[in-house]
């Protein structure tokens, strides 16, 4: 939980002046009994009216005063949670932003919702009560022990006691709920990722019949949840009752051998009644201290699942920031021995080799988990290789800064998805700098132009997260004339146009030719129609290169590509062409 | 003016907001009643305990003149009365503890059943991340603030009721000057929570935009990176976040106001106690022993009121969670069944689609007079541009949407006089987008038939081509699969989709774009297996692969909403139309 505290040095002003405020209240709050013990001793014993109103007055400037500072601490306990769990947010999402895929794979984005939600919640609750409470309540006991000795050094012995063994009970009950608040922000995950489940799959959830089912699932988490969150309720029911029959056991001891002192004549009545005044604002302290040690708890489980994502690292990482040098004469792509497999698994992509040169379009097919995304994925290190390497412009991806890396290429992934905000918006993913016009082109490269110009609003139109206000092809379209935008020297089709009809197809492949020059394109289709025409087809079977050549060649010497072909073309067509 | 009634609207929208909580706890009541009674019990005795004590005082008069045994006395009960309060204040504790956290569980429940109630249109078009805070934040502030603050807030009472009658016991005047003062407190607290209450709504709207924002960017990491949109990304969360803080600090601080105030009424109460007090003793109708019970009073009759006040953030936080998740479960449902749901025993797939419009927004009429009849055991295939209709087709015939006019019949039965489940059950659907949930490859696979034996499981992944891929994975058919898993190929994905319906064997069937992520090898296999199960069947085929389109009986060309061609593929090849057109385009050289 300590770690976290870096956060907190922006607000070094608001942590001493917060407490210190509230310790001077906290001090005048301890004069108060001292006050009265003083009015009933001297004012009432010597029937002095104008002493009585003298203290009185005292007391009301004091309680004035402790109100002003109580706020300037309230003020600095405001700004320095609020802003501890700010900086903690946005510190945790640049961190998420350095994760590749395999990292968030491990946590999941539901976790990371509730982390960043949830238990920051809870650490800045626990903040705002380190300022206002922790200094303040152990000062209010030391003082009430203080107070109690310059009163009666014997009896004081008495509040050491209680104090000790009420320490002991918050250790005791703090130590065994910790695991219980872990399993509850563990729990609370699963309700939020079986919610998304949910959300995201409502359609087919509906179409089965699945809606009681998937009740039942929830329910049993749910269930879950609030019977651990009652288990911890339970311990933590604990701690006022334990906390007050040790008190209150402390006062009757007080009372009784402060009797005795009486009778000697060591002590005044009034003084008995000061050190019970003392001993019930111990109580009322360690009620605090005991509240906060829940809070506490609770934040250090929390605290520990917000680091645990800190100290997640980034399996891709950049090496080199430096610009490299380019070799003008080096293919635009090169694949040397590269081998990959995901984590647990065996391999997925097995020896594969490869170049393209500026300006030519490759095809990639192959059968269903052949690694053909896989592949491409490769080349923005979405994940790094396991071995051999990959070259652009005849450097080493790992090399380029990500900045550099990801400029130089566009991908367009398998599934078409767009972000809330405009079409605009979206066009300017790429490059945010991007002029009308730039974006107008694409969109006609895309063939987009047409369908976005018919909206009533233009690339005004507000698309909703995912883009799930427009069709799947409309979608399609304007994921591949997002990656255009940022005119890359490499651009990644992964099967970019199974939403496409074949005309939009055609056309599409066709003005992506006539339009971009020069560009290099990485064209992963199952559509033979689609790469026949590249100038090399790479042909993927279990992860490894079964083949690679223009159409004719593969026709000939390539068995698989063959038989993709004929499970599309007619055989006549497959010879003709 | 307007801002007054605004704030009396706002009261009673308060009040109704805190009736509805309690609504949901009433299920408990019997633990309710528990935790009162034993708050009453506890106060009771906490209360007791002082006077007890203040009495053992009373016979310690001075040097020499201590009464050891009425003093022995008084502490043995004051000891039993604390055992006993202290018993209570713990039962009273589990027992609120037990009825906020169930409640809670009960509302989320409400919650999640109310995303598989409301129409789909709800769902499509609000951000995921904002309900899920719904399920996950807003609920839990709920727990924490509302449930807890109103047992404080009873004990609270009763505290203060107690103490007054104790006090008007011991010395009618005094209890006056506390009872004049006090309520000052109370005033102080209700103008503060007014202050502040705006605030509060704000930071649980813009807590619910955050997890919004992180569900959409986390969620497409892979695109973020691919851009290099991680400054940005980052600059928009920030700005966000530092709206969140902004209102957050704002409500935190106003609503903090509220304790220290109340506290600096009740040191007023202290020092008028003890004033009154002093001059009541100098005047001889108290005694010394009778004060300092009397300032232990005083305080522990302000104390409730610190206490009440001390829960007002949470109170607050409450409420405004409170009004979101109400929100949700007050928007409409989608219309109910109809009591006399008609029923098809045995299906033969007879489908006439009868002058049925609609429109996504009222403004945009998308279909307009569609009219279709379909032979029982048609294979139709449905092509067009994007965005012409297609998938609207499917969203209406399964009612995830329902037309705005017209009707659809499924043997001679209006599906709007069916069950939904027993229409949806009626079709099999493969959609493009392949939903897979966190459970093992066996339980995705037999997700619409749950009880599906091993073999039966097995047989479908083999006709969906996918059973030797799965028999390669670490843990086989137990594999855990994740919902954005990476190691699975979005054509793997597709492939367990369709396991999935080929488990259900389902009378008609519905596949939109299902195969489009699977190479046509493994697809040509994979239609012959669907064309033995859908033998004689219905079937509905969105695609764009012409080799799938070719076969079907009956074609449907539609562009922007409307059917403008239909007929077999020799039919429509001979149009030579729009068809004729799109089918050549596959050959034309690039």
């Amino acid at each position: 939980m300590f770690r976290l505290r870096r956060f907190l040095k922006h607000y070094k002003l608001q942590l001493v002046i917060g407490p210190l405020c509230k310790l001077i209240e906290a001090i005048f709050e301890l004069l108060i009994p001292l006050i009265t013990a003083d009015i009933i001793d001297n004012g009432v014993k010597n029937n002095d009216l104008d002493y009585v109103f003298q203290k009185g007055a005292l007391m009301i400037l004091l309680g004035v005063l402790g109100l002003g500072f109580a706020l300037v601490c309230q003020k600095s306990a405001s700004i320095a949670s609020q802003g501890f769990g700010t900086r903690v947010r946005n510190a945790m999402f640049r961190h998420i932003n350095t994760f590749s895929h395999r990292e968030l794979d491990k946590i999941g984005t539901p976790s990371l919702i509730t982390r960043m939600t949830n238990d920051i919640n809870r650490l800045q609750l626990a903040v705002a009560m380190l300022i206002r409470l922790v200094i303040r309540a152990p000062f209010l006991v030391a003082g009430a022990l203080i107070m109690a000795m310059t009163i009666d050094m014997r009896l004081s012995l008495i509040f050491f006691g209680a104090a000790l063994v009420i320490a002991l009970i918050l250790f005791v009950i703090m130590t065994r709920s910790v695991p219980f608040f872990k399993r509850i922000q563990k729990k609370l995950d699963d309700v939020s990722l079986i919610s998304r489940e949910n959300l995201s799959g409502n359609r087919v959830i509906r179409a089965f019949g699945r809606q009681e089912k998937d009740e039942a699932r929830f329910d049993d988490n749910n269930d879950e949840l609030a019977h651990t969150a009652v288990a911890a309720g339970r311990l933590s029911a604990l701690l006022n009752p334990l906390t007050y029959i040790v008190a209150q056991g402390a006062i009757i001891a007080i009372v009784w051998f402060g009797s005795g002192y009486v009778f000697t004549g060591e002590l005044m009545p009034g003084q008995i009644i000061a050190l019970v005044n003392y001993m019930t604002q111990i109580l009322l302290a360690m009620i605090v201290v005991s509240n906060l040690v829940v809070i506490f708890t609770n934040a250090s489980a929390s605290a520990a699942r917000v680091n645990e994502v800190f100290d997640t690292k980034p399996s891709v990482v950049e090496t080199n920031n430096m610009p490299a040098k380019q070799d003008d004469n080096a293919p635009s792509l090169e694949f040397r021995n590269v081998s990959f497999c995901y984590e647990g698994s065996g391999h997925a992509l097995r020896e594969i080799s490869f170049t393209a040169e500026k300006g030519q379009t490759i095809g990639i097919i192959g059968g269903t988990g052949s690694g053909k995304s896989t592949l491409v994925n490769l080349i923005p290190r979405f994940y790094d290789v396991s071995e051999g390497e990959i070259l652009v412009d005849g450097i080493n991806v790992k090399d380029y800064s990500f900045a550099q890396l990801r400029k130089k290429t566009g991908i367009v992934p398998q599934k078409a998805e767009l972000f809330s905000g405009t079409i605009e918006d979206n066009m300017r993913w790429g490059k945010k700098d991007a002029t009308d016009k730039e974006i107008k082109k694409a969109l006609k490269i895309s063939q987009s132009y047409e369908f976005v110009s018919k909206l009533p609003e233009k690339t005004h139109k507000k698309l909703t997260a995912g883009g799930k206000n427009l069709s799947g092809g409309q979608r399609q379209r304007l994921t591949i004339a997002r990656a255009l935008v940022g005119s890359p020297e490499i651009l990644i089709l992964d099967d970019s146009a199974s939403a496409l009809d074949f005309a939009t197809d055609a056309a599409l492949r066709k003005a992506l030719r006539e339009e971009t020059k020069g560009m290099t394109v990485i064209m992963v289709s199952q559509r033979v129609g689609t790469i026949r025409y590249a100038d090399k087809i790479l042909v993927l079977d279990g992860g490894e290169l079964a083949g690679s050549g223009t159409h004719n060649e593969l026709l000939q010497n390539c068995e698989v590509y063959r038989e993709i072909c004929l499970s599309q073309l007619k055989a006549e067509e497959v010879e003709n062409k | 003016m307007s801002k007054k009634k605004t704030s009396k609207k706002d009261k009673t929208k308060r009040t109704q907001t805190v009736k509805r909580i309690l609504k949901y706890a009433s299920p408990y009541r019997g633990a309710i009643a528990g935790a009162m009674i034993f708050a009453i019990l506890y106060v009771v005795l906490n209360l007791t305990a002082p006077v007890l004590i203040g009495y053992a005082i009373d016979n310690a008069i001075e040097k020499g003149k201590v009464d050891f045994a009425s003093i022995g006395q008084l502490l043995l009960m004051t000891g039993i009365t604390i055992l006993g309060c202290s018993v209570f204040q713990w039962l009273m504790g589990m027992f609120v503890n037990s009825v906020s956290y169930l409640t809670v569980r009960d509302i989320r429940s409400d919650v999640f059943r109310k995303f598989n109630s409301v129409p789909l249109k709800y769902i499509d078009s609000h951000p995921h991340g904002d309900l899920i805070s719904r399920v996950i934040n807003d609920s839990e502030s709920i727990g924490d603030g509302l449930l807890q603050g109103i047992t404080q807030l009873f004990s609270g009472v009763v505290m203060i009721l107690c103490t007054l009658a104790f006090m008007l016991m011991l010395n009618p005047f005094i209890a006056l000057v506390v009872v004049i003062i006090t309520p000052l407190s109370m005033f102080v607290a209700a103008f503060i929570t007014r202050l502040s209450q705006r605030q509060f709504r704000e930071q649980s709207e813009t807590q619910g935009e955050l997890s919004a924002y992180i569900e959409e960017y986390v969620g497409q990491q892979k695109l973020v990176k691919a851009f290099g949109y991680e400054e940005q990304a980052q600059k928009s969360f920030e700005e966000i976040n530092e709206r969140l803080r902004q209102c957050g600090q704002k409500s935190q601080f106003y609503s903090s106001l509220a304790n220290p105030s109340t506290r600096f009424v009740n040191g007023l109460v202290t020092t008028a106690v003890c004033i009154t007090g002093a001059v009541s003793v100098i005047g001889g109708s108290l005694t010394i022993g009778q004060i300092s019970a009397f300032i232990t009073y005083a305080n522990q009759y302000t104390k409730p009121f610190n206490e009440v006040t001390g829960v007002i953030p949470q109170l607050q936080t409450a409420l405004a969670g409170a009004d979101r998740v109400f929100a949700l479960l007050d928007k409409p449902d989608q219309l109910p069944d109809p009591e006399d749901a008609k029923d098809i025993s045995q299906c033969k797939g007879k489908i006439d689609i009868e002058n049925v419009s609609f429109s996504y927004s009222p403004d945009k009429p998308l279909i307009n007079g569609f009219e279709l009849h379909i032979r029982p055991g048609s294979r139709v295939a449905i092509v067009g541009p994007t965005g012409c209709g297609k998938t609207t087709f499917i969203n209406l015939l399964m009612r995830f949407y329902d037309a705005t006019g017209g009707d659809i019949k499924i043997d001679g039965t209006s599906i709007y006089s069916m069950k939904r489940q027993k229409l949806r059950s009626l079709f099999g659907m493969v959609l493009q987008e392949s939903w897979l949930y966190n459970a093992s490859v066996r339980d995705n696979i037999s997700y619409g038939k749950p009880d599906a034996s091993d073999e039966e499981i097995i047989k479908a992944a083999k006709k969906a081509h996918i059973h030797r891929f799965i028999q390669r994975m670490p843990e086989g058919y137990d594999t855990l699969i994740t919902e954005d898993g990476a190691n699975l190929s979005q054509g793997q994905r597709q492939l367990m989709c369709i396991a999935r319906v080929m488990l259900c064997d389902p009378p008609m069937l519905i596949l939109d774009e299902a195969t489009s992520s699977i190479d046509t090898r493994t697809e040509i296999k994979i239609q012959e297996a669907f064309n033995a199960m859908m033998k004689g069947r219905t079937s509905f085929i969105v695609a764009h692969r012409l080799s799938t389109i070719k076969e079907a009986d009956i074609i449907l060309v539609m562009k922007d909403g409307d059917i403008i061609e239909q007929g077999s593929h020799a039919e429509l090849m001979s149009k030579n139309g729009f068809y004729t057109n799109l089918y050549n385009s596959q050959f034309a050289a690039t």
